[in-house]
């Protein structure tokens, strides 16, 4: 059981790679862990105006440090996310979020995927049905095939 | 029959939305300033070439006015610059630039190399005014109305026909106060 | 002198192309042998042409002629030979005149292999070829010329896009349009059987190598993108549901879709509509992948520069391609209906459900993908989608695939029979789960959501896929390449489900400001930051920085990460330093320089991600495998009482 817990210890470390004290200096380091995980997911889900598909947390460009210095200001003057987002859809439009916000004017984008499929079970289960139903009037068998899959 | 009308609709549905997509012109909503509206937001700036002097908001409202963001490091905003000296010398509107995110002294020998078109030049060094107005690059140019509202915002080179057909045409009639 | 013989060639091959389109197919409606006589050599003249065309504009290349536009605005004196070549499908224009040149190629190949076809047939899929070739030609000649010329000359070129200039981009967009080109061979063939009133087991037995085919290239195409990508450009990222990205990928989930219901109605003669449908959408998504990207639809935000002419051409060409083969399919509706039955869970049956998910999929990621297009146009509330979006539905719809897969693979054709594989189902779930939790809670740790669900399915594909040829070996049966290859490509799935759960769910990252002599600690890996210096290449300079990986303290791997100037672009690229190990992929790259000799790096483990890209090949592999087999090859003598044996079922 004792290696156990070591791989266990090895496998968390691995995951959060903050347990063991780094020698390196992070750069935009928030002040807990709590605001970086925060700071981590806005910058990811918040839209580099300038580049093609890119996040603010990955892009290098100015426009995404200022943006990213906007959010960690944010942060730490104890803005909640939504706020945040809500701030930055406020002087860029829906345009700046990579996920589509499920209000009633744009959650259709979310629901039409889900209404395609359930079109699409109907129709499987309407050829399924006519189907079955010739079937029980088929006799013939089918040769074991070597050749056809 | 059904069989044909489902994918034929769909198909239809979907040219009609591409033939709109490729007319217009691209990413016209994107383009669309999210500030459209909603009132200018606040700042406090110092004025390039005047120290101890600033910009706010207030100093401008009552009357319709023109913001262009600009850079030295801009390639764009050299294509614009002589619509920009023309606007200038016709000004029908106060013509307020923001350099953003640029070096004082090269904005100031810009300007004086290539002629200064703007009443009032606000300095925006850490670009935290600038994404208040959601600008996302340079060149864009707003326009402001006497209320203080955005009303309009171009994205790109100024040109006198986009000059012309969105912006002088928001003046109000009977000229400005 | 050489650019207008190539655009002299190019004028030709559309007059010819336009003859093969028209004698291909009246040739055939009227019975004419003689007008039917034309279109092979139409063929091959096209196919001369075109390559003389591109030979003229590779010559411009080589030889640094900047009087060609083209050429001098995508290469420059200091490009190496190697670029200079794939500097050719660089931007628009040379990419139709590739897209173009594949398409004589395949149409050849089409030509040669189908003297076992009926004449007429044959005719009227190499009409339709020509008509398409028709399109694209007229397209390049009319609005996107390569060999127009600028004057003056240039005294050097604006250089190859940096971003392009790598191995694996260079081959990346040729890889893709085999597929893109092979979808147009599926759909000629799907029109010349809907022109020919002939819609039977035997026309799918045609179709579907070449259709194999083209997915297989697709494939390949696809994970060759992600692979550069990954290594290139996105901080170690490999998908981004980037609208181009995605416009290749929904033809690769529609020809899979395809491939599997031309095997049932090869079979059994069953889907015929599907078949057809899925024929039309394929390719009609491979033209709309093309160009999507190319007419300004799906620019980046900041683009000015949009060509409405060339879009609304693409749209024209798309409208006349699409409606026709749709009228078609309208004319022959009545003739689509098949007597076979099937159970619920049989064979057939799975192949359905399995293709409803692959369309929705598709469809889902249409209108995430044009959603801002669609809400501009309609006026309505702006949006925009991005992973979030793609990274939430997708798995989604593809985990039920999965288990669809895992358990149809032992169904029947006809009756399912499954009660009869229910050890088989039983064993292979309760290995699966096995080996999964033991990944997810022993191996690993816990990951995500969904991961246990994605680890379980990997593994349950795998070992679902194994039964049936291990079966046949042990029983010592044969065991031919169709059943090897999907075998392959099933595990290939399997794997690749496997490798993108694993990746998801467990890669680090960590970015950090560091200075020579100091590391950044991931977990048992340490990257030590040894020494950067400055370094020159034949069209660009910069830095290189040498990180030595060390695990568990000792040194496993030594990395160099770049970061280049290009000169005549004035763009700085960065190149990541990346050793991968059977396990995982050490990943470094360099941001900038902070000050004080600090460099600002991501340093990232990831996972099982050359996984990923193994599974496409293996896929790609597999559908090579099953292309190969001896049944494809069977002489016209061999396929006639196949041809009777057909048209039987047909009159039952």
């Amino acid at each position: 059981m004792h290696w156990r817990a070591s791989v266990l210890a090895l496998l968390s470390a691995l995951l959060l790679g903050v347990a063991i004290p780094s020698a390196a200096f992070d750069i935009e380091s928030m002040p807990t862990p709590e605001m970086q995980r925060r700071y981590d997911g806005l910058t990811h889900e918040l839209r580099c105006m300038q580049c093609q598909n890119q996040s603010i947390a990955d892009s290098p460009v100015g426009l995404a440090e200022d943006l990213r210095r906007d959010v960690r200001e944010q942060i730490i003057a104890g803005k909640t996310d939504a706020q945040i987002r809500d701030s930055m859809v406020a002087r860029y439009g829906n345009i700046i979020l990579f996920r589509p916000p499920f209000t009633p004017s744009t959650a259709w984008v979310w629901v039409l995927p889900f209404l395609l499929l359930l079109v699409g079970v109907l129709i499987a289960v309407r050829i399924v049905r006519h189907r079955t139903t010739l079937v029980a009037n088929d006799d013939s068998v089918i040769e074991p095939e070597d050749v056809t899959r | 029959m059904s069989r044909f009308l489902i994918p034929a609709a769909i198909f239809l549905a979907l040219a009609g939305v591409l033939y709109v997509g490729v007319v217009h012109s691209p990413n016209k909503s994107t383009m669309q300033s999210a500030l459209l509206g909603k009132p200018v937001p606040d700042f406090n700036l110092p004025v390039l070439g005047k120290p101890g002097m600033t910009l706010t908001k207030a100093q401008l409202d009552g009357r319709p006015w023109v913001l262009n963001v600009w850079g030295t490091w801009c390639v764009a905003c050299r294509e614009e610059h002589a619509t920009l000296l023309e606007i200038g010398r016709q000004n029908a509107l106060p013509l307020v630039g923001l350099s953003w995110k640029d070096e004082d002294e090269a904005a100031l020998d810009w300007l004086s190399q290539l002629g200064n078109p703007y009443s009032v030049v606000a300095v925006d060094h850490d670009g935290r005014t600038a994404i208040d107005f959601g600008v996302y690059g340079a060149p864009e140019t707003f326009f402001i109305d006497a209320g203080g509202r955005v009303q309009y915002r171009h994205v790109g080179p100024m040109t006198p026909e986009v000059w012309e057909r969105e912006f002088l045409s928001r003046v109000p009639r009977g000229g400005l106060p | 002198m050489i650019p207008e013989l190539g655009q002299f060639a190019l004028i030709l091959a559309l007059v010819l192309a336009g003859a093969q389109a028209f004698f291909g197919i009246f040739g055939a409606a009227r019975g004419d042998l003689r007008w039917q006589a034309v279109v092979r050599p139409a063929v091959a003249g096209q196919f001369v042409l075109i390559s003389t065309a591109i030979g003229a504009l590779v010559h411009a290349f080589v030889s640094f002629d900047f009087s060609v536009l083209y050429v001098a605005s995508n290469s420059n004196s200091a490009l190496p030979t190697f670029y200079r070549v794939a500097a050719l499908w660089g931007a628009h224009e040379g990419s139709l005149l590739l897209w173009a040149w594949i398409l004589a190629a395949w149409t050849l190949a089409v030509a040669i292999a189908s003297r076992n076809l009926p004449a007429s047939f044959a005719s009227r899929v190499m009409g339709v070829l020509g008509f398409v070739s028709f399109g694209f030609l007229l397209f390049t000649v009319a609005t996107s010329n390569p060999f127009e010329r600028i004057f003056p000359v240039p005294a050097d070129g604006r250089d190859l896009n940096p971003v392009l200039q790598d191995p694996a981009l260079a081959i990346h967009p040729p890889m893709l349009y085999m597929g893109y080109v092979g979808f147009s061979v599926a759909f000629a063939f799907a029109c010349a059987a809907m022109l020919e009133g002939k819609l039977d087991q035997v026309w799918a037995k045609w179709t579907r190598p070449w259709t194999t085919m083209a997915w297989s290239f697709l494939s390949v195409g696809i994970a060759l993108g992600s692979w550069w990508a990954y290594y290139e450009l996105g901080w170690g990222g490999y998908w981004f549901w980037d609208p181009v990205e995605n416009a290749s990928f929904m033809p690769w989930l529609v020809g899979t879709a395809l491939i599997h219901s031309l095997a049932a109605t090869e079979k059994r003669g069953v889907f015929k509509s599907w078949t057809l449908l899925l024929a039309i959408l394929a390719f009609s998504l491979s033209l709309l992948g093309t160009f999507l990207v190319r007419s300004g639809v799906l620019t980046s935000v900041h683009s000015f520069a949009a060509d409405p002419t060339r879009g609304l051409f693409i749209l024209g060409f798309l409208i006349i391609v699409i409606g026709g083969a749709l009228a078609l399919y309208a004319w022959r509706a009545p003739m689509l209906k098949s007597p076979a039955g099937f159970e619920a869970t049989a064979r057939e049956a799975f192949l359905l459900y399995n293709n409803i998910f692959l369309v929705v999929a598709a469809a889902m990621v249409f209108v995430g993908t044009l959603a801002p297009l669609i809400a501009d146009a309609l006026g309505i509330t702006p949006l925009s989608v991005g992973s979030p979006y793609f990274d939430r539905l997708f798995p989604m719809l593809m985990l039920p695939l999965g288990a669809l897969v895992s358990v149809g693979i032992h169904a029947a054709w006809k009756r399912g029979q499954l009660g009869n594989n229910r050890r088989r189902i039983l064993v292979g779930l309760g290995v699966a789960v096995l080996c999964g939790l033991t990944l997810v809670y022993a191996v690993y740790g816990p990951g995500k959501a969904l991961t246990p669900l994605g680890m379980v399915l990997g593994v349950w594909i795998i070992v679902s896929s194994l039964f049936d040829p291990i079966d046949r070996l042990r029983r010592r049966l044969t065991l031919p390449r169709a059943v090897l290859g999907m075998t392959l490509a099933h595990i290939g799935l399997g794997v690749g489900v496997l490798a993108i759960s694993t990746v998801e769910s467990y890669s680090v990252e960590r970015d950090a400001a560091i200075a020579p002599g100091e590391s950044l600690v991931l977990g048992r890996y340490a990257y030590r930051f040894d020494s950067i210096k400055p370094i020159e290449g034949p069209n660009y300079d910069g830095v290189r920085a040498v990180v030595t990986v060390l695990r568990d303290g000792e040194p496993v791997a030594l990395l160099h990460p770049e970061q280049r100037n290009y000169w005549v672009q004035r763009s700085t690229l960065t190149e990541a330093g990346i050793a991968s190990r059977w396990n995982t992929d050490l990943f470094v790259a360099l941001s900038k320089e902070v000050g004080g000799g600090r460099w600002s790096v991501r340093a990232q483990l990831r996972p099982f991600i050359d996984w990923v890209w193994l599974s496409a090949a293996l896929m790609a592999l597999g559908g090579v495998l099953a292309v190969s087999d001896r049944r494809y090859r069977a002489r016209a003598a061999a396929s006639e009482p196949a041809v009777a044996q057909g048209s039987a079922a047909e009159a039952t």
